[in-house]
Order: structure tokens, then C-alpha cells, then sequence
């Protein structure tokens, strides 16, 4: 079980006062339906001594497999304000700043997450049932868009692979594909056809089984904001951005390699790993370094590492494979 | 210096049309063209409400460069505008526009050298040799230097015709500056091709009154009856377009090449 020890105090990035209570109101927030943003107010409703273990710290010793990856000691986490307005979510504009003003309309209740393909347990779920807050837990991971810039964001999840788990997928699933919500109703970039709608993404099993892989339910202690891929997103920190699709409806095992959104819209730009890699340059830019967003004015660029440094964790799943062919 | 052949019938604050463009048409164009930067620095700072959203260094970097390409297309619209609307003088403010295309394209690279790669030189080099998009900036960039040196009155009159000649660069540098915009985007091409479909109607336009295109459909126009000209738009020009060269020729603007960019 690979337990670190962040190095980044919590209390560095959310008051203590919401640290301590998220579970209380994350499941509070969740059971309610409640919006985007659920303040200290929510949390301070659920007392901490009403007998369920709402108390969540990265220190308890109830958090076993809580990865807290908190990069360097100077990789603060990017605000609040930085993470939900500085978005790339096609289906709500192709602005920065298009999702956080028209992804307020879309409606994230009820959802429902459809399971289909090689796997025992396939059909249609009502999202509660996976939400369990017990097993909600906040993982610091550094976020490197393609387009060269990054950010270190706090989110609250839990594994993909214990969600994947639980449909049982048969020895034939060697892959799995996520499908975004097609909703252009609500969904304002959709009525575009700058891509393939609906949005669809995908890893090898193995990719998704690995401990990092994470589905995203949470910011900063709070209920994930509809622009940052509410009510359930995907979150893979060692793959470009665009690997970590949004607003899931659709969970598919498949035999083959699926037609991932961006690499079917332009195929020798974007792979189908899309790991990050700075030695493998974007063919009109290159990888080799990145902009923190939120840094000041005159912040040099930071070099971007390898499988965005995450490479202890994740190397083994490309050993062999040429980076350079399957980028 | 003033000219009373340019002068309008309707007068003007009591101004010729030289003092005109000089007191009032200049400085007011002039003001106008700094107002991208103002509001710039406004949402930099995060004065009056104005903001520069998350990431300043991108904003910064595309505002200039769009702003670049806003103005180099306007300099491109004067010919057009000042032969179709009648208002030969408008000729004067167009070293004005293509200054300030200039100074906002360096503008745009002083924001990219500064803050986006850091004065990181080795960078610096593979992007404007290996990235197609930045070696067209980069091109149109250094391109600009030679027209923006020769603007001056002296320089117009020391290179004579071929002052004319080196400034149709313009047009080359506006396809790189477009194609530039083109090729960054990442998949949404559509505000791009709106400038490359304007700088297509730019383009016809000159093209339509361009006497060598006529020559090349002559032939064609031979075989119809009654053979169309367009003279019509060019002709009742002409005796205003000689009289501007006059005033112009001492007033600094292009002496020769009226039609140029």
C-alpha cells in the first residue's frame, strides 16, 4: 500500500474547519442535491460526534490508501478561483472562461452512470449508489493541459479501479471508455461540431486499474462545480488533461482500443496515451516545459517531468513500448 | 503645407484638410488606436473592473497579437475605403494604422520573450525553427521592420518608386500574421478564418481594380458583345487620386503608389 506523507500541510490550502467535516458535508451536499458549493455552514449542520465516522484527515489512520501526492514543497495548490475559472470543457465553449459562465445550466440530478460492455454487473445506475462518502478521499495532483500550462488542484474521490471493480469486467476487457453527457440543450458548445459529440476517452485496463487513476467528485472539500466535469469526472495526473473527461454517463469494457474524441479529431497531434511526456513535443509545440498557472507575471516556466512525475507509480505500464509511436 | 486643390467644400472647424488630419484625424485615430493597450493594462492590474482572467500571460500574448492583426487589416481597408467612399485623403492615416500594427506585434513578442518563455533562448530558437506557426509569426515579425523603418517622409522620397514596391510586403505579411493565427488554434479554426475571409475580400478587391487582371481578361471580354468596363468605379478617381499624390508627395505619404497597400 503506497501511503506518503504529504508535504504540503493541509492547513496550507483549506481551513481546518472544512478539513475536518468534508466527509460530513460532501455526503450531506450529495444526499441533498444541493449546488456547486456547499460552504463551512453545511459542514458545521452534521456534528462530528454523531456516531458515523465523518472525521477525515490525510494523518488518520483510517485513511489507509489515501495517496496524497503533493508534488514539492513550493507547489501550492492553485485556488478555488484559478481551478473554476480556467477550464477547457468544449461543451460549454471554447473560451477559458466559457464553462464557468454556462455550465451553471446544466442539470446534475438525478444521473445516472450507464455500464455496459465485458463486464458481469452492466446496466444503468443511479449515481448515489457509488457516491459512498466513507470512501471519499482528497488527492493533491499536479494537472499538465496539453496546451502546456498546469495546475496542482486538491481533488475528492476515489479510485477508479474500485469503482471498476464492482462491475467484475471479464478477462475480454482490456479496455475501458468514458462518455461525456450529450445534452446540447444545456450543453451550449455541443450545438458546434468542433468535435465528435459526445465526448469519449478511454484507458487500457491496466492504465485504469492503476491506484492513481481517479474519479472526482470533489474540489477543495466541496462538491465538484459543474465546470470542472460534474457530478463524476475522471482524473488520470500522468496523461494530458484531455485524458480526464468530464461529466460521465457511460462506462464501456471493450476488446479494442476506442476512438478517443481528440485523436480521432486530429490524429497526429493527439494519441491515444497521451501520456505526458516532455521529450515527445506537440507537433506545433513543445512539452519539454510548462506555465503554473497563478504563478506571478515573471515566474520562469518549469520543466514538465516525466509521466508529469508520476513516473514511480505509472512507468511500468509503458515498459517497452515506444513513446515517440504511441504518444 | 497646405493645398487648396484637397480642400473640402464643406469646411471644417475653419481647418484645410491638411490641418484637419493633422489636429484633429490624426491625434483623435492616434488615441484610438491605444485604446487595446489601455484596456490591457487595465485588466492587468484589474482597474475599473477590467480583468485579465487566470492566466495574464496568455491573455496578454493573444490580445497583442490579435490587436496586431486587427490593425493590419485596417491598414489594408483604407485603399478600399478611401477609393469606394471618395476619401482619397484618408491615405494619410494609413502610416499611422501600420505603425501600430508594428508596435502591437512587438508587443505581442515582447510578452512572449518576457513572460511566456522566460528569455529562455535555447526555447526561443527551436520554436521559431521548429514551430511552423511561430516561424511565420517570427517572419511576419521581422518582415515588418524594413516598412516601418522606411516610413518616414525622407525615406519615402529617398527610395522613390521602389519605396512602393517594398511596401506590398504588407500583403505578405498579412497572410503570414493570418496563417499564424491559423495554425496556433488548437481545433476551433473559425475566428481565423473570419480574418482569412477578410483579407480574401481585401485581396479581391485589389485584384478586381488591378488594371494587370483586365489584361488577362481580355481576350475573354473580346469575345462578348458588349464588353464591360470598370472603368466606371477607377475613372472619376483618378483626377482626385493625382491631386492627393501631389499634396502627399510633400506631406509623406506613399507618392507613388496610391493603390499600394
Amino acid at each position: 500500500m503506497t501511503t506518503r506523507i504529504p508535504r504540503i500541510a493541509p492547513s496550507e490550502i483549506t481551513p481546518p474547519e472544512t478539513y475536518f467535516n468534508r466527509r460530513a458535508f460532501l455526503s450531506a451536499a450529495l444526499a441533498a442535491g444541493a449546488g456547486a458549493t456547499l460552504g463551512r455552514a453545511a459542514a458545521a449542520v452534521v456534528p462530528a460526534a454523531a456516531g458515523a465516522p465523518l472525521q477525515y484527515r490525510y494523518d488518520a489512520a483510517d485513511s489507509v490508501g489515501a495517496l496524497v501526492h503533493a508534488p514539492d514543497q513550493d507547489e501550492t495548490p492553485n485556488t478555488w478561483e484559478q481551478i473554476t475559472h480556467y477550464n477547457n470543457f468544449y461543451e460549454f465553449g471554447i473560451g477559458k472562461g466559457d464553462p464557468a459562465r454556462y455550465a451553471g445550466q446544466l442539470q446534475t440530478r438525478p444521473w445516472n452512470l450507464a455500464v455496459a460492455g465485458e463486464a458481469e454487473v452492466t446496466g444503468s445506475f443511479p449515481l448515489e449508489k457509488f457516491l459512498n462518502p466513507y470512501a471519499l478521499e482528497e488527492r493533491i495532483y499536479r494537472f499538465r493541459c496539453v496546451e502546456a500550462w498546469s495546475m496542482v488542484i486538491p481533488w475528492v474521490g476515489f479510485p477508479l479501479a474500485a469503482l471498476l471493480k464492482q462491475f467484475k469486467p471479464t478477462s475480454r476487457a482490456k479496455y475501458v471508455t468514458f462518455e461525456t453527457l450529450y445534452r446540447p440543450s444545456q450543453m451550449p458548445g455541443q450545438r458546434v461540431p468542433i468535435l465528435k459529440w459526445p465526448y469519449l476517452e478511454g484507458l487500457r485496463i491496466d492504465e485504469a486499474m492503476n491506484p492513481l487513476a481517479f474519479m472526482v467528485v470533489g474540489l477543495y472539500g466541496r462538491v465538484l462545480p459543474n465546470q470542472n466535469g460534474a457530478p463524476l469526472r475522471l482524473i488520470v495526473p500522468w496523461k494530458y488533461g484531455f485524458k480526464s473527461i468530464k461529466s460521465i454517463v457511460r462506462i464501456a469494457f471493450t476488446e479494442q482500443q476506442p476512438q478517443t474524441t481528440w485523436s480521432v479529431a486530429a490524429p497526429n497531434e493527439y494519441g491515444f496515451y497521451a501520456n505526458v511526456n516532455p521529450n515527445v513535443p506537440h507537433p506545433r509545440w513543445s512539452q519539454a516545459s510548462e506555465r503554473r498557472i497563478g504563478a506571478s507575471l515573471f515566474h520562469e516556466r518549469q520543466a514538465t517531468l516525466m509521466f508529469n512525475g508520476y513516473a514511480k507509480e505509472v512507468a511500468y505500464l509503458y515498459k517497452g513500448m515506444n513513446l515517440h509511436t504511441y504518444f | 503645407m497646405t493645398d487648396v486643390r484637397t480642400a473640402s467644400p464643406t469646411p471644417f472647424l475653419g481647418l484645410s484638410v491638411e490641418r484637419r488630419y493633422r489636429f484633429v484625424y490624426k491625434p483623435l485615430v492616434f488615441l484610438a488606436c491605444l485604446i487595446p493597450l489601455v484596456w490591457m493594462t487595465c485588466a492587468l492590474f484589474g482597474w475599473f473592473g477590467f480583468s485579465a482572467g487566470v492566466d495574464q500571460v496568455k491573455f496578454l500574448e493573444l490580445r497583442c497579437g490579435k490587436t496586431a492583426l486587427n490593425m493590419m487589416l485596417l491598414t489594408l481597408m483604407v485603399t478600399p475605403v478611401r477609393q469606394l467612399a471618395r476619401l482619397p485623403n484618408l491615405v494619410r492615416l494609413r502610416r499611422m494604422l501600420g505603425l501600430f500594427a508594428f508596435f502591437y506585434v512587438l508587443l505581442h513578442f515582447a510578452v512572449y520573450l518576457l513572460l511566456d518563455v522566460d528569455l529562455d533562448w535555447h526555447m526561443v530558437a527551436s520554436d521559431i525553427f521548429k514551430r511552423p506557426y511561430i516561424t511565420l509569426g517570427f517572419t511576419a515579425l521581422l518582415l515588418l521592420i524594413p516598412l516601418a523603418v522606411t516610413s518616414t517622409n525622407r525615406m519615402m522620397r529617398r527610395l522613390g518608386r521602389r519605396w512602393g514596391r517594398l511596401h506590398r510586403l504588407t500583403y505578405v505579411i498579412a497572410i503570414l500574421g493570418v496563417w499564424h493565427f491559423y495554425w496556433q488554434e488548437k481545433i476551433d479554426v473559425r475566428e481565423p478564418l473570419v480574418y482569412a475571409g477578410i483579407l480574401m475580400v481585401l485581396f479581391g478587391y485589389r485584384w478586381i481594380r488591378s488594371p494587370k487582371m483586365w489584361a488577362v481578361l481580355a481576350p475573354l471580354r473580346t469575345l462578348r458583345s458588349a464588353p464591360t468596363h470598370p472603368a466606371p468605379h477607377t475613372k472619376p478617381a483618378l483626377p482626385v487620386r493625382a491631386q492627393t499624390e501631389r499634396a502627399l508627395g510633400a506631406s509623406g505619404v506613399c507618392p507613388t503608389s496610391p493603390n499600394g497597400p
